[in-house]
This record gives C-alpha cells, structure tokens and sequence, in this order.
C-alpha cells in the first residue's frame, strides 16, 4: 500500500472511531441509567485501545482492553449493582447545579482547542506514516525498570494500598 | 495523521469527562467520568510519545492505567461504605465536608 | 610563591570507625522499629532498645570523633616535621571522609545516599551523648506513662534523624533527616495529646516550622539547578553534594543571584527551625511537651539544626550574604534582634521552662549572629557548650517540677527555697546557670565571649553592642529565675501545700501552655507514686539518681566543656579550633566522593609571613578547588573579656538586689511599679503578650489573607454562581410569563432555591463557601484552573 491511502486509510480510521468516542462519551455522562452509561463507556475505552493502535503503542492497546475493558468494567457493573436495588432508568442522575458545569467545561475546552491550534496548527504527527514502528514491548520493559523503576516502586505501593484499603473500607463489622 | 487531531481528541473527552465529574450525582457516574479524564489524558501521552520517537510516553500510559485501576477499586469500596451507612450514593446529600 | 616549591606529602589516616560512621544514625533508626513492634511485649516496654541504641550509637561517635582527631593530628604532625626541616608549610585541607551510593534514580536524575564527616560532623558526639542522657533521665521522669513506649520510639527515631541530617553527604539526605526530626518534634510536644493546649501547641510548631522548611525545599532546588553541571564538570559529583556545592560556592563561578536567593531561602527555613525572629513563637509553646522533649529537642539538638544547616554550607552563605565584605547582613540582623527580644521576654514568664525557652532562642540568635558576621568555629563552639548547660537547666527545671513542685512549673506559685531541700538539682542548675551567663571560667564564657568578640573584630560593631547588652540581660533574666525557683520563702507546693491538681491546672491555663504532668490523664502514674514509699507526702524532696546523675554530668560538663577552645591560654588550648574549623586551602579538584582512606595530601607551600591567603583572598589556580572560605579570628584581649565579664557580673548582682527587694521582702517602692508607671507598664503589656506576634499571626495574617478568600469565595458562590442562575431564570420570567409555571417553576428557580438553600443552609458566618458539596468544589477548581490557564495563554502569546 502506498503511503499516500495509508494516510488517508488511517485518516478515515482516525475519524469514525473519534466520532465514535465522542458520542459514547457525551452518553456517558448524559444517560439516566447507570449500567447503560456503563456500557457506553465500553465502547470510548473501546475506542481508546484503537486510537493507541493507530499510534503504534500495542502493548498500551492490550493493557487498556484487558485491564480497562476487562477488570473495571466489571467492577463498575458490580459497583452498580451491589449499590442499587434497581437496575434500570432514572430520573435524577443530575445534581441540582448541573447547569455551572456546562459554562466550566465549555469554557476549558475552549482554551485548549485554543492552545493546540495554535500550537500545533497543522504539524504532522509523523513525516512517514510507513516508517512508524511499533514499539517493542522490551523498549518499554527497559524503560520501567531502568530510569523509571521509582514511580514503579511508587505504584506498586500504591496499588497495594489500594488492596489493604479496599478490603478495609468494604468489610463489614 | 496532525497531532493536533490526537491532542483535540484528548481535549474533546477531557471536557466530557470533567462536564460528568461535575454535573453527576450518582458517585458511580462520577468515577466513570473521571476514567474518560484518564483516558484522555493517555491518548496525549501517547500521541506525544510518538511524536518525539520516544517510548516514555508508552510507559506512563501504562502507569495511568495501573493507577486508574486502583483509583477505581478504592473508589467503589467507598461507593459501598458510603452505600451501606446511608442507603443512597447520591453526592448531593455528602455534606460532611461543610466548613 | 617564594618559598619552597618543594612540597612534602602526607598520608591522612582513616579508620574503621571514620569509614563507618553511616551505620550510626542507623542504630536507632533499627531501634525505632524494634520499640513500634516488640516494645509493648518487652519488659522495659522498649526502653531498652532506646537507651541501647543510644549507647551504640555514642560508642561510635566516639571512635569516629577519636579516629578524626588521629586524621587531623597525623597530617598537622607530617606538616610541623616537614617545618623543621626548613619547608614552610601552612595547615593543609584535611579532607572529610565522604562515601556515597546511589540512593534512588528516576528519570536520568542520580540521587545518593552517604556520609560526610569532617569536624563540623563531630556534632554527632553531642546530640548522641545528650540524647543517651535523656533516655536515661526519661527512664524515670516518664515511669509509668502511658503512652511511655510511642514517647521512647519517638524519641529515638528523633536521634536517628538527627544523626542522619549531620552525617549527611547531600541536601536531599539533610532534608530527610530534618523531616524527620520535625515529625517527631510534632509527636512529642503532642505527647500528652488529650489536653487540648498540648495538641495545638504541637499543631503549632509543625506548621511554624513548615513555613520555614517551604525555604529549604526552595534553597535545595535553586543550588542545584546552578551548581550541578559546575558539580558533575569539575568534581562529579551531583549538585545537592554538599562538598560540591561547598566549592562551588567558592569557586567564583557561581552566578551571585542563585547564591543570594539560595542563601535567603536556606535561611528561612533556619529562622523556622532555630525559633529565630519573627518565627520563634512556636518554641516556648513547644515546651507543653515531655520535659526530656524540651531538654533534647527544644534546647540542645533539634533547634540547632537551622545553625548547624548555615555552619555546614557556610560557603554558600559566606559568598551569597556577602559576609565577608559588609558589616550588615540578613543573617546578623535576624540573629541580632532574635537575641534581645527573646531576653525581654525571659523577664515577663512565670513558667520556669518558658524562661528557658526565650534563654534558648536568644542563644540561638547569638549562635546566628556569629556565623553571620563571620565568627564560624566560636558559633559552632557555642553550639556544643551550649547543649551541655542548656539541657542541664532543662533536666533540673524538670527534676523540680518532678520532686519539688508538685509537677508544676510555675515559679511564682509553686517553688522558692527549693535550694535546701533539692542541694544536687540546685547546685547542677546553678552552675548551668553562671555557664550561661558566661562567667569565666565556665564553658558559655568561652564560646560566647568569642562570638561577641569576633563578631566586633569583623567589623560587625552594632551587634557587638548588641552581643554585651544580651549577656546583661542573660544575666539578670537566669538570676531572677534561680531567685524564684531556689532561694526566697517556699510558696505554693514547694511549701508542701496540697493543693487540688484540678484548681491548680485551672489557674495555670490562663499562663496558656504548661506541661500536662498535672493534667487528669497522668493521673495513673501518679497513683503509682504514691506507692512510692520515697514519694511520701508530695513534699519537696530530692529526685532519685536517675535524675540526678544525668543532671550531674551535665553540670560537669557546662563546668569544663570550654576548655575545649579556651582561646584566653593561647592557641595550644584552641583545640576545638584545630579538629573542627577547616583549613581554607585550594585542593586539587577530584571527585570528592573517591576521597578515601589514606588519600595523598600535598602540603600547600605557605607564603611569606604570619598572613595566610586563603580561598576567595587569592584567585584560584586552574583545576583547584576550595571548600570553605577565609576567617578571621580575633585575637584574645583581656581588656575586651573584662568588659563583657563586668556587664555579666552587673546583671548577675543588679538582678539579684532586684529580686531580693521585690519578691521577698516586697519593696514598696518596686512592686506595682508595672502598674504605677505608664512607661514600665505599657513595656510590661507589649513583653506579656509576647509582642503580639501570635495575635499578629492568628488574628492578623489569618484573617486578613484566609478571611477575604474565603469572604470572596462566598461572594462568588451567592452572587456569580447563583446569579448565572438567577440570571437566567429573570430573562425566562420576562420573556415568556406563561412557560414561568411550567418550567421555570420546575428547573431554574428549583435549582436557584435548591443552591440558595444549600448555600443558606450550610453558611454560617464564617466560611459558607465550605458548603461540602464536592460539585461546587470541583467546578470553582475547574472553573478556576480554566481561567488561569487563559491568563497564561493571553499573556504568553
């Protein structure tokens, strides 16, 4: 395939599963009901994991469909069910100052299109859309536990507290 | 492909996701709002990484989502502790925190 | 370079001791942990791994400070050979031991672990000694508390702090260890947390001290951004090295501003530590904790960390305060009004450990002013007399209030003509006292005698006038507390009254902070004292040996301790000056941290003459490397100590009368004159509310900075935040009356009264922008981050 309808291929591609995200976000946050808000977050952490695709980072894309897709997901569902005695719509999601968050969000996302426009106008991501790579994962391994093996320190201590916390905050007595 | 497609992408869900941390009651909603922040927040990152053929970018997403993960499991115990001592998970009726 | 080209070298000794002196701030720190997990079960409830470590630790402190002076003496014995031979060779650098591992690494960035030790790191012998003394003494004073093994575990942990800060071979280990020392300070002035005076003095310190330590983060990180390619360059070593940054400093490569703002930053956090003006308010508050707390932390160890953190990177101070070329500087001029603000102050307190407490910022400004105005060995001299009498005065104020004062401290109520009935304690804090005074031949005499001296010779002649009036006012302020606590009639408990606890804890909380011994909480060690046959009736009486020894070593020690440095005998009895001052000779640059046992040192051929050219006086020569800066010392004048020595014995002998006259036998020309005398008596109230700085911290800067946001907070919430919804809800009202009942009624007013009545029902007063609904947070942070991030945008483009 030539360069050029790899571009545009990855282009169309690019587009269809922002669009995709976009609407799942905005039903995300605008449903009434709690589990179908749930399963449209499925198809943004979906869409998300094709979006990392196409920026050649698989090993992230497999991390995020396991981990994302898989395990929270289901957590979230659980979470919805063990809190609610009913599934199924409601009517009040919102709360009651819901309209300052219209203003708040407008106005942030207005400053950084801003700011990437005019940062970023119209460079290319990558000259050579061919050449780019895809990152092996021992590149990634050596970066974890070379220079960055302190934050992993750090998180592997905070996903253990995690554990202690969660079990501690869940238990029941 | 313009990184400025990625970064607006990014922009786009981070908007949403804050617009659903603050317009949400239910505190589940509100933590699924907070994942699309996360998410967005990778998708920069990723994008950066690419751009400066670097694989620091691909390493931090990583950590994001290890974080994400246990941000969620200590949120939900407490959607349900909170569940428990209250029968209801609405923030509205949070106000402990009044000064 | 006329003489002799010739150069001798010398090998430097080491030893085990000097190459593991690392492991000592380990000890405890291995003993903290020891105490938190098996000190309940142990049959000294963990005090025995206290004291042992401490033990440990004062063990290889000594061999370390033995194996330094070997070091010092075999080079200076190599280079007077070598003068006798006819080669002319000045003191040589003798370098500090430094080793150093890497610590952790993020990002490229390389941070180390390691140990520094030279003179200025024999410190480590005074904090180990007095804290081993402290648990000793604590063993009694705390017997039967019941949070007796967490206020050991403290204690310890303190001590390894404290060890780890002095032995330290960079800034980011220095921080920890003053992190550390901070937290503990925080435990155990809150040691008796239930009393709520106790839990906010504690909360106190923490923040006071915070406010400072915000410097040291800010200094560390400014030296580093300036200094480490220099560091990596000439010495490879990293930019938070303190040897690198030492030379750095010196080189004259450094770019001025960075030292400037590095040193001003450095020294805030110092102000905040070391209870220098305006920050001091927190240490006299601190004494709510522990007696031993005061005694170790408050007085002898902790508070000289701010001295110790200028003394230890006095190169950067020296060229970024100027020190050398002025006769004012920052450090001079907190130093210098530190010294006499908080001797004012020891004259309006009724608590005998308050006293102490201004006695101890006040030496502290002293120990500022010297190394400010150049003075750097008889400041950091200052600094180990000064442990020595200064925790003894605390143990013995702790002793009377132990045994003689029914657990109080307040001397007027409570204690007078302790002296008979207490011969040792009374003895012991006398001595202290005179020693802190400075009479001759008494270890403060030497050290600050010095100080005042230097400072004058320097060219710094306004602080020496400020140097002689705080001896007199030294003087008088530790006589009217020895008048009051051991001389004159009994009152109160000292008189063997048994007075009600609960009255007398309630008359004492108007004096704001008092140690809890009296509170309710230790009322169970109290009823084991009564079992004590020796506890008796509550009557004065001398305390057990636990105490007392301690007590008696100090004593000894504040008897002797400056002949160490005794300048007045000649330059054979300046000891302290030959181990500790480093020599400032330019070096060949190498890696400091490869400087190891048994290096090579090129004895520097000296120049013609008694003048010595140091660093900073001479330009350096290429690939050489100094590490602290040129000081004079003043030579030692009879007729200049005869002068302090007679403002001393003024205020010794003029307190004295004063006392006698109005406490016993109640001139009446003297008592009530505070009242009778507008002057004295406005004097009186601006002393009693200690210059109103709390009230200027709390009332003042709180209101003032916490009250308006939080007043436009609520602003913002009734009338932004609701007025876009009030807003819109007017526009919908005009423009369409009839939609006004089916949907306006619903949505927009529900939600304007929905937030209304939140707002109305969750403000108070006071701060009603706190309504805990987390959405109003998160959108005012949102809305706030947005809004700043525009600001940048527009300015930046």
């Amino acid at each position: 395939m030539l360069a050029a309808d790899l571009l545009v291929a990855q282009n169309i591609g690019f587009g269809i599963i922002a669009l995709l995200m976009v609407v799942g976000a905005l039903r995300v946050v605008t449903v009434n009901n709690v589990v179908h808000a749930a399963l449209w977050l499925v198809v943004v952490l979906s869409g998300a994991a094709a979006q990392y695709l196409l920026l050649s980072a698989e090993f992230v894309a497999i991390t995020q469909v396991l981990v994302y897709v898989g395990a929270v997901m289901v957590l979230f569902l659980f979470g919805t069910m063990l809190t609610r005695a009913r599934i199924g719509a409601e009517n009040d999601l919102n709360n009651k100052n819901w309209k300052i968050a219209i203003p708040v969000s407008l106005l942030m996302l207005g400053v950084m299109s801003w700011v990437i426009v005019d940062g970023f106008s119209d460079e290319k991501l990558i000259e050579n859309p061919g050449e780019m790579a895809q990152v092996p994962v021992q590149l990634i391994s050596d970066d974890i536990f070379g220079p960055y093996l302190l934050p992993f320190w750090a998180l592997s201590f905070v996903l253990l507290v995690a554990v202690i916390g969660a079990i501690v905050l869940a238990r029941k007595d | 492909m313009l990184t400025a497609q990625f970064l607006l992408l990014g922009a786009v869900l981070f908007c949403i996701g804050v617009y659903g941390v603050l317009a949400r009651k239910n505190a589940v909603m509100v933590l699924m709002s907070i994942e699309l922040i996360l998410n967005s927040v990778n998708l920069n990152l990723l994008a950066f990484s690419v751009r400066h053929g670097s694989v620091d970018g691909n390493t931090f997403a990583l950590y994001i989502i290890a974080i994400a993960a246990a941000e969620v499991g200590v949120g939900l115990a407490m959607v349900l502790l909170i569940y428990r001592n209250r029968r209801t998970i609405a923030l509205d009726d949070l106000s402990e925190m009044k000064g | 370079m006329l003489a002799a080209e010739a150069t001798a070298e010398v090998h430097a000794s080491s030893g085990w001791f000097l190459e593991h002196a690392w492991v000592i701030p380990i000890i405890p720190a291995v003993a903290f942990a020891l105490i938190i997990f098996f000190g309940k079960k142990m049959p000294m409830k963990g005090s025995e791994f206290g004291v042992a470590s401490m033990l440990a630790s004062l063990v290889l402190a000594v061999g370390a400070a033995w194996q330094w002076i070997q070091r010092v003496d075999g080079v200076a014995g190599a280079a007077h050979s070598a003068a006798e031979e006819g080669a002319h060779h000045a003191a040589p650098f003798v370098g500090p031991i430094i080793r150093e591992w890497t610590w952790w690494q993020s990002g490229g960035f390389e941070f180390g672990i390691g140990q520094h030790i030279d003179g200025l790191a024999l410190t480590l012998l005074v904090v180990a000694f007095i804290s081993t003394l402290v648990q000793v003494y604590s063993l009694e004073y705390l017997r039967g508390d019941r949070r007796y093994t967490h206020f050991f575990a403290a204690l310890t942990l303190f001590s390894g702090g404290m060890l780890a800060m002095v032995l330290a071979d960079n800034t980011i280990l220095f921080l920890l260890g003053w992190e550390i020392m901070g937290l503990c300070s925080f435990m155990l002035i809150g040691h008796w947390w239930e009393e709520e005076a106790n839990s906010r003095a504690a909360l106190k310190a923490f923040f006071t001290v915070r406010v400072g330590d915000m410097g040291l983060l800010i200094g560390t990180g400014i030296l580093f951004f300036s200094a480490n390619s220099w560091t990596q360059e000439h010495l490879g070593v990293s930019g938070f090295n303190i040897s690198g940054l030492s030379a750095w400093a010196m080189s004259g490569a450094a770019s001025q501003s960075a030292l400037t703002w590095g040193a001003v930053a450095l020294f805030v956090a110092c102000i905040g530590k070391s209870g220098q003006f305006p920050l001091h308010t927190w240490l006299p508050d601190a004494m709510a904790g522990p007696t031993p707390v005061s005694s170790l932390l408050h007085s002898s160890t902790m508070v000289v960390a701010g001295v110790f953190l200028v003394g230890r990177l006095y190169p950067v101070f020296w060229e970024g305060m100027k020190i050398g070329d002025t006769n004012i500087n920052f450090i001079v001029l907190i130093g210098g009004i530190t010294i006499v603000i908080a001797a004012l102050l020891a004259f309006v307190q009724h608590d005998i450990k308050k006293v102490l407490a201004y006695s101890t910022v006040s030496q502290l400004g002293y120990m500022m002013l010297g190394l400010g105005a150049g003075a750097w060995l008889p400041a950091i001299f200052h600094i180990f007399t000064h442990a020595f009498f200064k925790a003894c005065l605390f143990l013995a104020a702790g002793s009377v209030s132990h045994s003689g004062s029914h657990h109080s401290f307040d001397m007027k109520k409570d204690m007078g003509g302790l002296a008979k009935k207490m011969p040792v304690t009374a003895t012991t804090w006398i001595i202290s006292t005179l020693a802190l005074a400075g009479v001759f031949p008494l270890a403060g005499f030497f050290s600050k005698d010095e100080i005042i001296d230097n400072v004058g010779h320097n060219g710094y002649n306004a602080f020496m006038i400020v140097g002689l009036s705080g001896a007199f006012l030294t003087a008088a302020y530790m006589t009217r507390a020895t008048y009051l606590t051991f001389f004159g009639e009994a009152r109160g408990a000292a008189a063997g009254e048994h007075h009600d606890e609960h009255a007398a804890h309630d008359a004492h909380t108007d004096h704001g902070v008092h140690d809890a011994h009296v509170g309710h909480d230790t009322h169970a060690a109290h009823d084991d004292h009564d079992a004590h046959a020796a506890h008796g009736d509550h009557g004065p009486h001398e305390s057990p040996k636990l105490i007392t020894v301690p007590l008696m070593i100090l004593a000894a020690l504040a008897l002797v301790a400056g002949l160490a440095n005794a300048t007045p005998f000649g330059s054979n009895w300046e000891r302290f000056k030959k181990y500790v001052e480093p020599s400032s000779e330019y070096v060949v640059a190498e890696s400091a941290v490869a400087s190891g046992p048994g290096e090579s040192i090129v004895l520097p051929a000296a120049e013609e003459g008694e003048k010595k050219e140091g660093c900073a006086v001479v330009a350096p020569e290429e690939g050489k490397v100094c590490y602290f800066p040129t000081v004079s010392h003043a030579k030692f004048k009879w007729s200049k100590a005869a002068l302090s020595l007679v403002i001393v014995a003024f205020g010794l002998i003029s307190s004295w009368l004063f006392c006698v006259q109005y406490y016993t036998r109640r001139n009446r020309r003297l008592v009530g004159l505070t009242e009778r005398n507008v002057v004295l008596r406005g004097g009186y109230k601006v002393l009693w509310n200690k210059y109103y700085l709390d009230a200027l911290y709390e009332k003042v800067i709180v209101r003032a900075v916490a009250y308006p946001i939080s007043r436009a907070a609520y602003w913002f919430n009734q009338n932004v935040l609701d007025g876009i919804v009030n807003a819109a809800g007017k526009i919908s009202r005009r423009v369409a009356g009839w939609v006004y009942r089916n949907i306006d009624q619903r949505v927009v007013d529900g939600a304007v009264n929905g937030s209304g009545a939140a707002a109305r029902g969750t403000g108070g007063a006071l701060r009603p922008v706190q309504s805990g609904k987390v959405n109003q947070y998160g959108a005012l942070l949102f809305a706030a981050a947005a809004i700043g991030a525009l600001i940048l945008v527009i300015i930046n483009t």
